[in-house]
């Protein structure tokens, strides 16, 4: 017992550190926050002639996708940042198991999402005068709360890429997260993809979220008729977030014998 | 046990890729040319319980490189390495428990204040966090820290601050070895003799081991019981710093360990 509540007191280290950085950062927060904000209203905007219920798919689209690659960078990221501020060599020989340094850090991602997609909804909501009186509010609780398993083990191998390769393995990140924008139908049905690039909407988990999600929210679907959909998207989480914590101990492996846990790798 | 520290036959290379062989380095840095390099090269030490060890040597010599494979940063390509008498690749997390290090250059969240940083690591190091203030803040006072600059950020403070900042930050975890990397390397007189009477202060105080390394001479002369002589990843010389200026005194009055570094390496202090 003992050690769970030092490893506890140890994952909230990061998850305090972080929103510590966000306050000192607060500058750059708000040119984040107001920069999603324009961007979904922008999106939403687009939907306007074609009808409300567009309005309403393309608003919830650019919100779970926000939620989403919020998740999925602050997790990608965290050793690319440390890297950069040059702390990555003092939270590596620090006494903290690794699961729980990556734990502090999916536990603030998770908080920090919910919070700017909060805020984005009220302003969203405000904007389009969305009524949102159908919505099925805990089914799409659930269903984000089980996607976030999928995407923090999709970050969790992403960051196995800043810590083989500094630089190149940032910009790989990158790539790879505007990959799921274009084939998980966040904005669009993926029916509308070519053939040939389908195959990866099928293993995008995002692709059940943003499915999931509409329902719940649009058509206030409850959480029994997408057992299935939820069930795929658990085994998934429950798939990828070992797969990403071994990935992730054998690349520290790997770094520590190429010596690429330096500032400048 | 009377080794803080046991080092058998360490060797690390790294690789570095060949310039003008118009490799592109392949995808992420893998593929391309590459030659290998080696930074610490069968290296035997053994430093003792409640000791100041000290590693001069230039630039590239292999002083960081060692220091970080007893921090558990880097993994040996050969040897063992033991920190009371725990192996540091095996028992890597009972370890870092035990040490802390301070490196050359401050890292910190420099947007962070003093006080974040250092709740930062007191949370990763199981020190409460009220304990862990008073002690930081015991420590920097006598560096001559104002407390109220606790709550600035880092980026405000000097280079010279930061670095003390980053002593309390090793010291509150009251650390039984302590790996000093160049802690001094760019400090003003001043602030390098608080330092070194800092290091005196806690040896004497709290039985800690410090491993030192640096560029400074004169320094290590003044704090250190032992010292090793390092260039190119090899020791050259290891004794008190007495008996390594004996050993190349011959007719001479007095030497530096500079004279001793050239004499025993062929090469000027400055030449790498």
């Amino acid at each position: 017992m003992g050690q769970v509540i030092s490893e506890l007191k140890s994952c909230y280290a990061f998850v305090e550190r972080n929103f510590n950085l966000v306050k000192r950062y607060l500058g750059w927060e708000i040119v984040f926050m107001v920069y999603n904000i324009v961007n979904a209203l922008t999106i939403g905007f687009i939907g306007v002639t074609q009808g409300r219920e567009r309005v309403l798919y393309l608003v919830v689209g650019a919100m779970i996708w926000g939620f989403l690659s919020i998740l999925f960078h602050e997790v990608s990221e965290s050793v690319s940042w440390e890297r950069w501020e040059g702390t990555i060599e003092y939270t590596f020989m620090a006494p903290v198991h690794r699961f729980t340094h990556l734990g502090g850090m999916c536990v603030y991602a998770i908080g920090y999402g919910i919070i700017r997609s909060v805020v984005l909804l009220f302003v969203v909501a405000l904007f389009f005068n969305l009524s949102l009186q159908n919505a099925n509010f805990a089914a799409a609780l659930v269903i984000l709360m089980v996607s976030s398993l999928s995407f923090i083990g999709l970050g969790l191998i992403a960051a196995v890429l800043p810590l083989m390769s500094p630089e190149k393995g940032s910009q790989a990140t990158h790539i790879f997260q505007a990959l799921l924008l274009l084939v998980s139908g966040v904005y669009y049905e993926i029916s509308v993809l070519p053939r040939w690039i389908r195959p990866l909407s099928v293993v995008s988990p995002a692709t059940y979220t943003l499915r999931a999600m509409r329902a719940a929210l649009l058509e206030g679907r409850p959480l029994g008729q997408m057992g299935n959909t939820l069930l795929l998207l658990l085994v998934i989480g429950l798939l990828l977030i070992p797969l990403g914590l071994f990935i992730f101990n054998l690349a520290e492996i790997y770094a520590k014998k190429r010596g690429k846990l330096k500032r400048s790798g | 046990m009377n080794s803080a520290i046991r080092c058998i036959e360490i060797t690390k290379f790294f690789y570095e890729k060949r310039s003008g062989s118009g490799s592109k380095g392949g995808l992420l840095g893998w593929g391309g040319k590459k030659r290998r390099l080696t930074a610490v090269d069968s290296l035997d030490l053994e430093v003792k319980r409640g000791e100041i060890f000290g590693i001069v040597g230039p630039n590239g010599s292999g002083k960081s490189t060692l220091v970080r494979l007893i921090s558990t940063l880097l993994l040996p390509d050969k040897g063992q390495i033991e920190v009371f008498g725990l192996d540091v690749v095996k028992e890597k997390f009972q370890v870092r428990k035990m040490i802390n290090r301070v490196s050359v250059d401050a890292a910190f969240f420099k947007k962070l204040s003093c006080w974040e940083n250092l709740s930062y690591a007191a949370r990763l190091y199981g020190v409460p966090i009220k304990e862990a203030k008073g002690r930081a803040i015991e420590i920097l006072k006598t560096f001559g820290f104002q407390e109220g600059k606790i709550n600035q950020p880092m980026e405000n403070l000097s280079r010279g601050m930061q670095q003390m900042v980053a002593i309390a930050r090793a010291f509150f975890t009251s650390p039984v070895l302590l790996l000093l990397d160049e802690p001094t390397t760019g400090l003003d007189p001043k602030s390098k003799r608080q330092v070194q009477e800092f290091v005196l202060k806690v040896r004497e105080g709290h039985n800690s081991t410090v491993l030192l390394t640096t560029h400074d001479m004169d320094e290590a002369d003044r704090i250190c019981d032992r010292l090793a002589i390092i260039d190119q990843g090899r020791f050259v010389a290891l004794d008190t710093p007495e008996n390594l200026k004996l050993m190349v005194k011959g007719e001479r009055e007095e030497v530096s360990l500079e004279e001793v570094f050239m004499e025993l390496t062929g090469k000027g202090w400055e030449e790498e």
